[in-house]
């Protein structure tokens, strides 16, 4: 059997039918994401639109962009220390903790997928429950806690203070992807002489790479949106932006568009990470766990 | 029950620019009434391809396709009256045996009283009456599998069932098993049923009508005995057989062929375009060794129990005969060809005798 | 898969112990200590042991914030678990627009709380603000500084902004591990948008979900920081919940027996929910396990 000529064409109408055939199912489907999505833009939108206005034209009445154009707010922060010293010290932070978090999960995930042990279920459900912590009972007796041990004010008190939300999530996660990973590959490395730790670093956590990569996310994004603990815990060196914003929404009057900036520029982090991972956010929430 | 004709059916996935962006060449093709159909090629060589465009999920790019004379190429799969069964099962999780084997006829509005007896028919045909309670995700991957044929058969007028490579996550023990059951139901109901596999084995044992395909391309349809008789193109010969036909490039002159300086006599004299490429094919069950005809280099044994299969070399080209336990086997064997099961070829094709 | 025994592995875990308990048990502990004792000035502590809990428990103040609070996570959960799936469900399932919208979606939660809280406030200002400008001028009487309607709506719409797409994002992935074939079985066998939803879509989500509910449970349980900057628990008490009320009598009021009594009522009882959860869903997989 050889192949016909190609000119084998079919009339227009048949072929606008086919089309049609094949794009059935597709229809308004769109408008609904669509509108969710312009639904969270318009808060963001607002905030956006804030932080270039003066901040007479803002107390001047309501205008749906702005009629003087103005960056002053967005020079203020980033030349003064006090400001951008506080995204400084929020990345600071929240970096350190997600160091510490993934670390320490990860070979407590691997026992936890691997063996059984004595208490493992409780233990379990245990370090779970501190992810159900509600930050407000915890601020005070923290606050004591790391003034006792002369951490308070530094960045280690709060990386270490999210730790108490972040390695339970973070084992959690870990946990997920290393069950997806066949128990035979630990068996031949071992017989192939390897020990633990080179298994571990060489063999194992290379195969869980994304799920890693899933786990430092939600690590900094859960340490990144934090603020109780956060303001609690410094005073001075290392007051996080939140602290920063509330001393500004306080004491110098009503400077909306300063704040708006602000908050404008904690958005930016979140969304570059984001941008990043974007193909492994689905990824990680598919295994039932965050 | 229904008889399918392929009408000029031609698929591209994307825009075409030259005759190789056809994920599906030409095809013309009658599937009769009530027979049983497989295609069977490698991976990627379009046989899926061509089962969406007969559920209906592709549109086919150009061509027809009718069922018992009706157009139904723009028609969707639900419309088709087709059922299907795919290579992981499908069963509604929540649900029961039976309540899956009535679904099919809920949406289609069927009175109760009448799919209740139907679904207790299929049950009973499947053998899974015991298990009409069970709440279908518990069940092993065969009896899922029972339970996709089953929603196919449990609707009285399907056109035909299709099947997509249906054993390929079942127990190997239980394949054979799932098999012949599957025969069992053709040959006592009748269903005009496709099934799409790459595996010669369940292609030979279960269709009566074979279609080779490979790059998008039919190459042969046939019956099993056919196939391996007089494969229509040297793909097949290599494809279907354990191990492949030998193929050897000869040189023909009227009834006789040359290989490397041997002569080999035909049946009859053949004759093929100067240009072309001329092969001999000849199956290694009709090679014989002995102490006459073409040297033979013997480079491993395989003994495969009532046979061995012997693998060498004839004129530097790999080769492979099938001998009997019992009989001896030279140290420096000669082989000889059975005359007629002798296959010709020219750029691959194969030609006729001129009888 | 099959696990060993092996008792050693307590030594993986041991760091993750370490710290967790380092942040959970001594200040549980401190927590413990001041709700059984009273305070008088400074450092001044005596025995009262449950008189602090029965003062919580018979409190009307703390019997309205919990009924705040559940009114609140039972208002937030009606509405974001609904929407979330039917989001997800109408979402492209693969290409470069699911990658959008997963990108986009996703926003909300990476925003400091602090700022989702300032940022409704400004959004909702009933002047400059555009919710507030918009509702009062399509005739609303809309003001959340000082009407409780108007601050539990827009401490809602505020929550339901914030987190919803937690809900779509976990939706989306159940949805994307259901394999093609289902839809095309569902199709041949002539089945409903509904029933393919009913019998197809929903039971693949099932557990994802239980984690979004659950998630949403704890997570609006605790909620502090958005609600605070946005309405500071107004007007009146009007939007003071569980947290809020906690933070008011610890560190506003110095309360600190009170405070402590409420937190371990508050934690026992977010810790109950979790368990019924938890072995629920536990079971169940047993039981799936076993069959």
């Amino acid at each position: 059997m050889t192949d016909t000529p190609m000119t084998n064409a079919i009339p227009a109408e048949a072929a606008a039918a086919r089309a049609t055939a094949q794009r059935r199912r597709l229809r308004l489907r769109w408008l609904v994401p669509t509108l969710y999505i312009i639904f969270l833009m318009l808060p963001i939108y607002w905030l956006i639109n804030m932080s270039f206005k003066t901040t007479n034209e803002i107390l001047a009445g309501f205008s749906p962009y702005p009629q003087r154009f103005t960056i002053d707010s967005y020079v203020e922060i980033l030349t003064n220390p006090v400001w951008y010293w506080g995204y400084i010290n929020s990345i600071i932070y929240v970096v350190i903790n997600t160091i510490i978090s993934v670390t320490v999960a990860l070979p407590a995930a691997y026992a936890f997928s691997r063996y059984r042990f004595l208490g493992d279920k409780h233990l379990f459900f245990w370090l779970l429950t501190n992810r159900m912590a509600p930050p407000a009972v915890f601020a005070l007796p923290f606050l004591q806690l790391y003034s006792s041990i002369g951490l308070f004010d530094t960045y280690w008190a709060v990386a270490l203070a999210h730790c108490l939300f972040n390695i339970p999530l973070a084992v959690w996660i870990l946990e997920g992807f290393m069950s997806g990973v066949p128990k035979e590959i630990d068996e031949t490395a071992y017989i192939d002489g390897y020990s633990f730790p080179r298994f571990f670093v060489k063999i194992f956590m290379p195969l869980i790479a994304s799920g890693i990569g899933v786990t430092a996310f939600f690590c900094f994004m859960f340490s990144w949106v934090e603020m109780l603990l956060a303001k609690t815990l410094t005073s001075v060196d290392a007051k996080p932006i939140a602290a920063v914003m509330t001393r500004t929404a306080s004491t110098s009057g009503y400077e909306l568009g300063l704040l708006a900036a602000a908050g404008v520029l904690t958005i930016i982090p979140g969304a570059i990470v984001i941008y990043f991972v974007r193909n492994y956010i689905a990824k990680g929430f598919a295994l039932g766990r965050v | 029950m229904a008889e399918i004709t392929l009408d000029g059916i031609r698929h591209a996935y994307g825009p075409v620019r030259g005759p190789d962006d056809y994920a599906l060449k030409t095809l013309d093709h009658v599937w009769t009434d009530g027979g049983a159909f497989a295609l069977l090629g490698p991976s990627g060589c379009g046989k899926t391809t061509l089962l969406n465009i007969i559920s209906g999920l592709i549109t086919p790019t150009e061509g027809r396709i009718l069922f018992d004379g009706k157009d139904v190429t723009l028609l969707p799969p639900e419309a088709r009256n087709i059922a299907q069964v795919f290579q992981f099962p499908v069963v509604y999780d929540t649900m029961t045996v039976a309540e899956n084997l009535a679904f099919p006829l809920k949406n289609r509005g069927v009175k109760k009283a009448d799919v209740r007896a139907r679904v207790a028919t299929i049950l009973e045909m499947l053998d899974l009456a015991a298990l009409a309670d069970r709440k279908a995700a518990s069940l092993t991957a065969d009896l899922k599998q029972k339970i996709s044929l089953g929603r196919g058969m449990v609707r009285e007028n399907v056109a035909a069932i299709l099947f997509d490579e249906p054993l390929t996550v079942i127990d190997p023990h239980l394949k054979w098993q799932l098999r012949s059951q599957l025969k069992r139901l053709h040959r006592e109901f009748g269903h005009t049923m496709v099934y799409v596999t790459h595996d010669q084995t369940e292609a030979l044992t279960f269709a009566d009508t074979v279609v080779v395909m490979v790059e998008g391309e039919v190459v042969q349809v046939g019956t099993p005995e056919e196939l391996f008789e007089r494969p229509r193109h040297t793909f097949v010969g290599y494809f279907i057989g354990s191990p492949g036909m030998n193929v050897f490039p000869v040189r023909l002159d009227g009834a006789t062929a040359h290989l490397d300086g041997e002569t080999i006599d035909l049946p009859a004299a053949a004759s093929a375009p100067p240009s072309a490429r001329t092969e001999l094919g000849i199956r290694p069950e009709f090679v014989t060794l002995g102490e006459t005809g073409i040297p033979f280099t013997i480079t491993r044994v395989d003994d495969v129990g009532r046979e061995r299969i012997v693998h060498g070399e004839i004129a530097g080209r790999p080769a492979s005969a099938i001998v009997p336990e019992e009989g001896e086997v030279p140290a420096m064997p000669r082989a000889t060809f059975r005359p007629d099961r002798i296959n010709l070829y020219a750029d691959d094709w194969r030609i006729e005798f001129s009888s | 898969m099959t696990k060993t025994e092996n008792n050693r592995a307590w030594f993986l875990v041991l760091p993750v112990l370490i710290l967790v308990a380092m942040n959970a048990i001594i200040p549980l502990m401190t927590v413990v200590n001041y709700s059984v004792q009273e305070t008088f000035g400074d450092n001044l502590f005596f025995w009262s042991g449950t008189s602090n809990y029965v003062a919580v428990l018979t409190s009307e103040r703390f019997i309205h914030a919990l009924l705040r609070q559940f009114a609140f996570t039972g208002i937030i959960l009606l509405i974001e678990i609904p929407l979330g799936v039917a989001i997800a469900l109408a979402m492209p399932r693969s290409g470069v627009w699911s990658s959008v919208c997963l990108v986009l979606m996703a926003l909300p939660l990476l925003i400091p709380w602090n700022v989702v809280g300032a940022m409704w406030n400004i959004f909702a200002l009933p002047d400059i603000g555009l919710l507030g400008w918009g509702l009062n001028s399509l005739g609303f009487n809309y003001n959340y500084t000082n009407q409780p309607v108007s601050a539990w709506f827009t401490i809602v719409l505020m929550d339901v902004w914030h987190w919803t797409s937690l809900v779509v994002l976990l939706a989306f992935a159940g949805l994307r591990s259901i394999d093609e074939a289902y839809y095309r079985a569902a199709k041949i066998d002539g089945a409903s948008r509904w029933a393919v939803f009913r019998y197809i879509q929903l039971p693949k989500m099932r557990q994802v979900l239980i984690i979004a509910v659950l998630l949403r449970f704890i997570d609006s349980f605790m909620i502090y920081t958005e609600p605070f900057v946005l309405t500071g628990g107004g007007p009146g008490n009007a939007t003071t919940l569980l947290s809020i009320d906690l933070v008011k009598a610890a560190l506003g009021e110095f309360n600190l027996g009170i405070a402590a009594a409420m937190s371990i009522i508050y934690f026992l009882m977010t810790l109950l929910v979790c368990w019924l959860f938890y072995t629920l869903m536990t079971q169940r997989d047993a039981r799936e396990n076993a069959s």
